[in-house]
């Protein structure tokens, strides 16, 4: 007989341990699952070995309690790492529930007109006989079909970088924030590099003063949309003054120039990355003065993109976040409108670890309820979270990604990197009728390669007139046919 | 006024458009989404003779592939004249196939178990033979639509055909029982002829001139691999029970496997077949089937990675043969849907006749076995049933 989990959670960041933490103390029967060999998702990344190093004072506080909740988790669920999941199913059930559901979130997904659901109505009849199947890939190259059986499904797949296209951005050297993140590693790597910021958003910050920390010269952070610089930071009125402090004490420490109403708009080098273009911007972020700073290392970022795929194959419903990104709509206890269907952390909205894992805990908690433990209320996490949320929504507001950033682009400039697609084909498809990203990307393949539109998808929307669409990925992995083909065979033990 | 209004911008309302401004009319094409945006945008650009029984169906695709030679030469799109290779999984099937291929009375060669190879190396073992049809040909369905539309009549010296996305089109301007154009959400748009070219929403547009179509979704799944450094799959291969899949009438999941490679390396894995509704949601028992039966064909493709899977809806009628002609219980309506699985096919002869029909010309097929009243109950019993590709 196949075990059935009470729980299955998708994704170890502070999101999915603190709610699979709160689960098993309820007792519930739990089991995690990562792609990543180690906790800790985009934010906790590092070999906590040698990132306790790299992080003192308020910064490490933050991870000491992400470990702290995994030690505790460790010895109460099942924990699978290494396991790339590439579909979810669900069957049996309230057969009825599960499909109204997959019709709002397949409107949603289609890019249709109607953006469906923007809200969840109350409580959904969250406990069901439905079973959730997690299809997931084992192991590195010699990678094995492994399906998972649980009652229930906490989504806390976290989110991914958003790059913006320009001039010279498929350079070796040419990095994305997060991806600037993960090079800190090992500090060997990025000593004595030089190395630029540029984007809009709080993250910027805590890479910038990582990279320095780390050794890395840091030639400047170029934040396109902070008009005020680093005395007014939107994360000081919102009450977050230590980390900022923190963030600018070393920033000036290692004398690192931070200016608003800058970006790189163009990288330049013959094979690799040899110096960039900063322009100062005007409101609409169009370049009005350009200079240049030689460097070799690129650290640029404009936002996250929640990780949609897994609940829009199960069909549950999106709404529109503050910027405009999709986001799977939740309620209160983080239910997401398919019956047993949980989501916390950046797929309900990006806001940052510490609302990731106060919303973990209430979809920790919910479930457990659900499912009938005797779970106490607890008022104080509730506000906490709309607390944090409202923070959310204030930074949202302060780093909007301006149109200007169009402005930077050639006919030349690759839009997608893995189909190499240039502007000047993207405008070819909307003269021949294409009027929205899903017909661009037919007629001229921006999003058909590798990462499936991760790294465009959001250019792309923009370029085409529209705000991006949860993306449809039946396959939310690249998966072996054979693996896919010996799917028939019964799920194997969890 | 425009001499005639298109409803749908797919590959089908694109041909439509394109042959009807080549015989000098005034074309205006209508599209509540964007070009190429339903059907046309979710298919594999099959142009198959191969699939088709003897009857009108195998007549119109005959037309159609060499109409497809031609308008290849207006470039933009991919055309890709490689042939089909139907393999047969046992004896008998292979006579079957053999008596159909000698029956439709196309270009064909029966393919022997020993020289299956000769056509693709990567095939595997274990057929019992097969047919080879060089007519059938692929094309990249999207940009041939979009292609019509924008250089159509160039060649011709006529005028190119309007086209305007994002107008849905809400009802009909009526003078008694005729059609005089069309009333959309942007204003009504009079005209001498309207072609409801909606494709698998070809029904929800005759109803609004109060005209019953039969016209349902039959939805179909499609596997996209990574790119292949070289091609695994030379020619569009099929095996015999795909054949019979097309023609069936069952409302249950059916599928069968037709494997092709792609000029821009991923190969495609088509043709599930079910009657489920609009319903988007992904059915992984669907894609593990299209998967075994690829895999069957070609052993190798079992080390390539599916990075994407995509759903469409193709029109089935139940006869399975497109509605092509005026509607004689709405004159001045013609059709041009309802073409199932073979509307990238079919589009340029079904554009070809209506183009025809528009300017009083005689068409070069009879259409009546495509007749859009063919439906109805007191007109029961003068349809010719036919099989479907």
């Amino acid at each position: 007989m196949t075990r059935v989990y009470d729980l299955a959670v998708i994704g170890a960041g502070p999101a999915g341990v603190a709610g699979a933490l709160e689960a098993s103390l309820a007792g519930l029967d739990v089991v995690v699952i990562d792609a990543a060999p180690r906790p800790g998702g985009q934010y906790h990344r590092h070999l906590p070995g040698s990132f306790h190093a790299l992080r003192p004072g308020a910064l490490h506080h933050g991870l000491e309690r992400f470990m702290r909740q995994w030690e505790a988790l460790r010895s109460r669920a099942e924990i699978l790492l290494g396991h790339r999941v590439w579909a979810v199913e669900r069957t049996g059930g309230d057969a009825a529930g599960g499909t109204a559901g997959a019709a709002m979130g397949a409107a949603a997904g289609a890019g249709d007109t109607a953006d469906a659901g923007d809200t969840v109505d109350g409580t959904v009849g969250a406990t069901t006989d439905a079973t959730v199947t997690v299809r997931c890939l084992a192991g590195d190259r010699e990678e094995r079909p492994r399906a998972v059986r649980a009652r229930a499904l906490l989504i806390a797949t976290g989110a991914h970088d958003r790059p913006l296209p320009f001039p010279g951005w498929d350079l070796p050297g040419v990095l994305t924030a997060g991806g600037a993140q993960a090079l800190l590693k090992g500090s060997l790597v990025v000593a004595g590099r030089r190395v630029v910021v540029s984007g809009t958003g709080p993250f910027l910050l805590p890479v910038a003063a990582g990279l320095a920390r780390a050794g890395a010269d840091v030639r400047g952070v170029y934040e396109a949309g902070g008009r005020f610089g680093l005395a007014r930071h939107p994360l000081l009125a919102a009450g977050k003054a230590a980390e900022a402090a923190g963030y600018a004490a070393v920033l000036a420490r290692h004398r690192v120039p931070y200016r608003g109403r800058h970006a790189v708009v163009a990288a330049h080098g013959e094979d690799a990355l040899t110096h960039v273009t900063v322009a100062r911007l005007d409101a609409d972020w169009r370049p009005v003065a350009t200079r240049t700073v030689a460097c070799d290392t690129l650290a640029c970022g404009y936002g996250f993109v929640p990780q949609l795929e897994l609940p829009v194959q199960l069909g549950c419903a999106t709404r529109r976040d503050a910027d405009g990104t999709p986001v799977v709509a939740v309620d209160a206890g983080r239910r997401t409108s398919v019956p047993g269907v949980y989501a916390a952390g950046e797929t309900t909205g990006v806001g940052g670890a510490e609302l990731a894992e106060a919303e973990g805990r209430l979809a920790g908690r919910a479930v457990a309820a659900d499912r009938g433990r005797r779970v106490p209320p607890l008022p104080a996490l509730a506000r906490r979270v709309d607390r944090l949320t409202a923070f959310a929504r204030a930074l949202h507001e302060a780093y909007p990604v301006r149109p200007g950033w169009r402005d930077w682009l050639r006919d030349d400039t690759l839009v997608c990197r893995c189909e190499e697609v240039p502007l000047s084909a993207v405008r070819e498809a909307r003269r021949l009728g294409a009027t929205d990203a899903r017909s661009v990307k037919l007629l001229a393949r921006p999003g058909m390669g590798w990462c499936q539109g991760r790294m465009c998808g959001y250019a792309v929307a923009c370029l085409a007139g529209e705000d991006p669409a949860a993306p449809r990925r039946p396959i939310a992995q690249p998966v072996r046919l054979g693996d896919l083909a010996g799917l028939e065979h019964p799920p194997s033990e969890g | 006024m425009p001499d005639v209004v298109v409803i749908g911008a797919g590959v089908v309302g694109a041909a439509c458009a394109h042959y009807a401004a080549r015989a000098g009319l005034d074309v205006v094409v209508l599209d509540r989404g964007p070009v190429a945006g339903g059907t046309t945008g979710a298919g594999e650009g099959n142009v198959l003779v191969s699939d088709k029984e003897p009857g009108p169906e195998l007549d119109l695709a005959v037309l159609s592939a060499g109409l497809w030679r031609e308008l290849a030469g207006l470039g933009g799109f991919e055309y890709e004249p490689k042939g089909g290779l139907v393999v047969a999984e046992d004896d008998e099937v292979l006579a079957a196939l053999t008596a159909l291929a000698a029956g439709q009375g196309v270009e064909h060669t029966v393919v022997e178990a020993g020289r299956l190879t000769d056509y693709e190396p990567h095939l595997a073992p274990g057929f019992a033979g097969g047919v080879f049809y060089p007519q059938d040909a692929q094309v990249q369905p999207m940009l041939a639509a979009a292609t019509l539309l924008r250089k159509g009549a160039r060649g011709a010296g006529r005028g190119t055909p309007s086209l305007r996305t994002g107008v849905t089109v809400t009802g009909f301007l009526r003078d008694g029982e005729r059609v005089t154009g069309v009333r959309t959400d942007r204003g009504d748009i009079p005209a001498g002829a309207v072609v409801n070219a909606a494709g698998t929403w070809g029904g929800e547009v005759a109803a609004l001139a109060g005209v019953h179509l039969p016209i349902l979704p039959r939805r179909g799944f499609i596997l996209v691999t990574e790119p292949l450094d070289e091609p695994l799959v030379l020619h569009k291969v099929y095996t015999a029970a795909y054949v019979t899949n097309v023609a069936s009438d069952s409302a249950g999941l059916e599928t069968s496997a037709v494997v092709e490679g792609t000029p821009s390396g991923p190969v495609l894995i088509g043709a599930s077949r079910e009657r489920v509704g609009f319903d988007r949601t992904v059915s992984i028992p669907v894609l593990e089937r299209l998967a075994r039966q690829a895999v069957e064909l070609f052993p190798a493709l079992a080390a390539r990675r599916v990075i994407r899977a995509y759903c469409g809806f193709r029109p089935y009628c139940p006869d399975h043969l497109p509605v092509i002609g005026e509607d004689p219980r709405a004159p001045g309506l013609y059709h041009a849907c309802g073409h199932e699985g073979a509307g990238i096919g079919l589009a340029p002869a079904t554009g070809h006749l209506i183009a025809q029909a528009l300017t009083g010309g005689r068409p070069g097929l009879d259409l009546s076995p495509f007749r859009p009243d063919r439906f109805d109950p007191d007109r029961s019993g003068t349809g010719t049933p036919a099989k479907e590709g």
